[in-house]
């Protein structure tokens, strides 16, 4: 059989059969009556029997799991056939409902009152819903929802994952992910990433895979390959017996001493810290959006100051750089984005909700000015979505009226990248979001799974406005002025030793790939990351790039990364 | 109707695990066992085998609840229940 190639979102080589993801249970038409020859007397039957299956299914998976597991597990079998939610659902089926649906939507009001009481209980509404889609799988006869039970290890196949998937997903029994569907940014990378799973996603033909096949599981090169040969074995017994990372000592280097300092991206306070005891030198993007989102109107000045001034104390001494809020596309806010945008990720988003609502931005930037000023963090501020020289100078004066000193812009649109010489005029410093970056570049949504192959930072494209970026800070009469690179380009340690070839001073990621960053940043000489950025700039496509650069960097495999 | 007033040990009150043994026990009786608040009027009582609506209830730690039974056995299995709730299932 041939290999599925995807995109590789998270490095590892594993062999183990494939388990596929049932699909989501489709609600039952909310019309849908009793079938013709039913009686409501026969169908409550049919629902209580279905109900016990389910529940008996559960008990079983109880028996079977860890503690606390299996208390939950126990509990959500109880619930399978609640008297009080089955008595509801008859009550539905004897006033005309068909039975999937009577089951749903007594399922639906108990998940409600739970909801409205809040905490712990509000939390069991999801195991309401959960036994709900169980029930009306087992009247249909299709697999149960969720995450496959299995004895052994395995490799699961899924359209995509849902971010309450991770809850069932135990890292133990999951050798890898791969899905048809997601991109670099979806939910099932972002989970693998979280749990150091290796996985593929856009591997068209994934969930083709028929149960039980044995596959190699490629999470770098993004290949997943049927009944795997003995070459396939030696890798994945090489990446078993792979040596250990050490963990990143705080300071980011080239094999001869050039200083790349390593820092963060985080999203609060709790982030922060915890990016801290990891070795993070710094933060090289702090996402304010996370005091801003789930909320109907702007959070007051102050509650910004203690938001910002949580993660700012964190990295006392160290350099912050606190993004503006970048609403709009994928992150709407109700009171600043208009959700009815034909197409939002061209629209008014990131700094241009100034335009739409001014105001927003300069309260913001007084809370962030108080914040520095009550804490030790050298604080940087930096503006996304910035396309023109205009627009940065524009920002650099909102800064110095709140009396913030280090104003940047963030590198998102091609524009910015081009005229990069004028835009850092007006400003110290510039951050370059790749994922943007990349999305505007290759113009393909990044939430799209289709393209995720083209969005992919090792498109030589996108590298070389990395490079225009990096030509323009240093073509200033003055002192050239520092670029770093935040997004998931920097992530990855094969890709971060071009970025310090073409010039980039500083790299930020989420903290978890700080010490395979640094360990590959520290087996280069700055002269050599010089050549292998060359090489991947004179590639003529993506994949060429990555593995002309990859099969110069040896320790990339000794690592598993 | 037979009648006991018991009070909530377990330190979480009468959710999670706690509310799952009881549901189970009361389940197990061969009477049906209603149970409420102590004060809340008796045809808002609720089903105790049913663990939804036993979460619903909010019986914390030291709340006072009321358990119904008719028919054969209910004294027996009023006390029985009774015993369960009055255990600290968190401490064992």
């Amino acid at each position: 059989m041939t290999s599925i190639t995807g995109v590789g979102v998270s490095p590892g080589r594993v062999i183990g059969p494939v388990l596929q993801m049932p699909p989501a249970v489709a609600e039952p038409a909310p019309g849908a009556g009793l079938p013709a020859g039913a009686t409501a007397e026969g169908e409550a039957n049919r629902l209580r029997a279905a109900a016990k299956t389910v529940q008996a299914a559960l008990k079983d998976r109880a028996a079977g799991a860890r503690k606390e597991a299996a208390e939950v597990l126990q509990a959500t079998a109880l619930m399978a056939a609640d008297p009080m939610l089955l008595k509801s659902a008859v009550k539905l089926l004897e006033a005309g409902r068909g039975t999937e649906r009577a089951i749903w939507e007594a399922a639906e009001q108990v998940a409600e009152q739970l909801k409205s009481l809040g905490g712990y209980m509000a939390e069991r509404a999801t195991d309401v819903l959960d036994v709900r889609a169980r029930i009306v799988a087992e009247l249909r006869g299709v697999p149960a929802p969720g995450i496959p039970a299995s004895d052994v290890p395995f490799v699961l196949a899924a359209e995509d994952l849902a971010p309450a998937d991770t809850a069932t997903l135990d890292p133990a029994m999951v050798l890898a992910l791969v899905t048809s569907g997601g991109g670099p940014q979806s939910h099932t990378a972002i989970i693998a990433r979280s749990l150091g799973l290796p996985a593929v996603v856009a591997a068209t033909g994934a969930t083709g895979l028929a149960p039980g096949t044995e596959v190699f599981v490629d999470g770098a090169m993004g290949i997943v390959t049927p009944s795997p040969g003995e070459a396939e074995r030696d890798l994945a017994a090489a990446y078993a017996s792979r040596e250990p990372l050490q963990p990143f000592d705080g300071t980011g280097m080239t094999a001869d001493g050039h200083l790349v300092p390593l820092l963060s991206n985080v999203g609060g306070g709790a982030d922060a810290l915890a990016a801290a005891a990891l070795g993070a030198e710094g933060v090289g993007l702090l996402r304010t959006e996370f005091c801003f989102l789930n909320r109907d109107a702007e959070p007051t000045i102050d509650e910004q100051v203690a938001a910002y001034k949580a993660v700012l104390d964190a990295f006392p001494a160290k350099k912050v750089v606190v993004r503006t809020l970048d609403a709009g596309a994928d992150k709407p806010l109700p009171f600043l984005t208009d959700s009815t945008e034909p197409n939002p990720a061209l629209g008014v988003r990131g700094y241009r909700t100034d335009l739409a609502n001014p105001g927003v931005l300069e309260r913001q930037l007084q809370a962030i000015a108080t914040a520095a000023g009550q804490s030790q963090a050298e604080v940087w501020v930096m503006a996304p979505m910035i396309a023109t020289a205009e627009e940065a100078g524009r920002f650099a004066g909102f800064c110095q009226a709140a009396g913030l000193e280090t104003p940047g812009v963030m590198v998102e649109v091609p524009s910015a990248a081009v005229t990069a010489g004028s835009v850092l005029k007006r400003v110290d410093f510039a951050s370059i979001g790749t994922n943007d970056l990349t999305q505007y570049t290759m113009a393909a949504d990044r939430q799209l799974g289709p393209l995720a192959a083209l969005n992919d930072p090792w498109q030589p494209a996108v590298l070389h406005l990395v490079k225009a970026t990096v030509d323009g800070a240093a073509s200033l009469q003055e002192a050239p002025k520092p670029v770093g690179v935040c997004g998931e380009a920097a992530a990855d340690p094969a890709l971060a030793v071009v970025l310090v070839g073409l010039g980039i001073n500083s790299l930020s990621m989420s903290a978890r790939s700080l010490a395979g960053v640094a360990a590959v940043l520290r087996s280069v000489p700055l002269e050599r990351a010089q050549q292998l950025a060359a090489l991947a700039l004179g590639a003529d496509t993506a994949a060429e790039a990555r593995a002309a650069v990859r099969a110069e960097l040896p320790l990339l495999e000794t690592l598993g990364l | 109707m037979p009648e006991r007033i018991a009070t909530v040990a377990s330190r979480v009150g009468l959710h999670a695990r706690p509310a799952a043994i009881f549901a189970e026990a009361a389940g197990d009786q061969p009477v049906e066992v209603t149970i409420a608040l102590e004060g809340a009027p008796a045809d808002e009582a609720m089903d105790a085998s049913s663990i939804l609506s036993l979460m619903s209830l909010g019986a914390e730690h030291g709340s006072k609840v009321v358990l119904r039974a008719e028919g054969d056995g209910a004294d027996a299995a009023l006390d029985a229940l009774v015993q369960v709730l009055e255990t600290d299932h968190d401490a064992e």
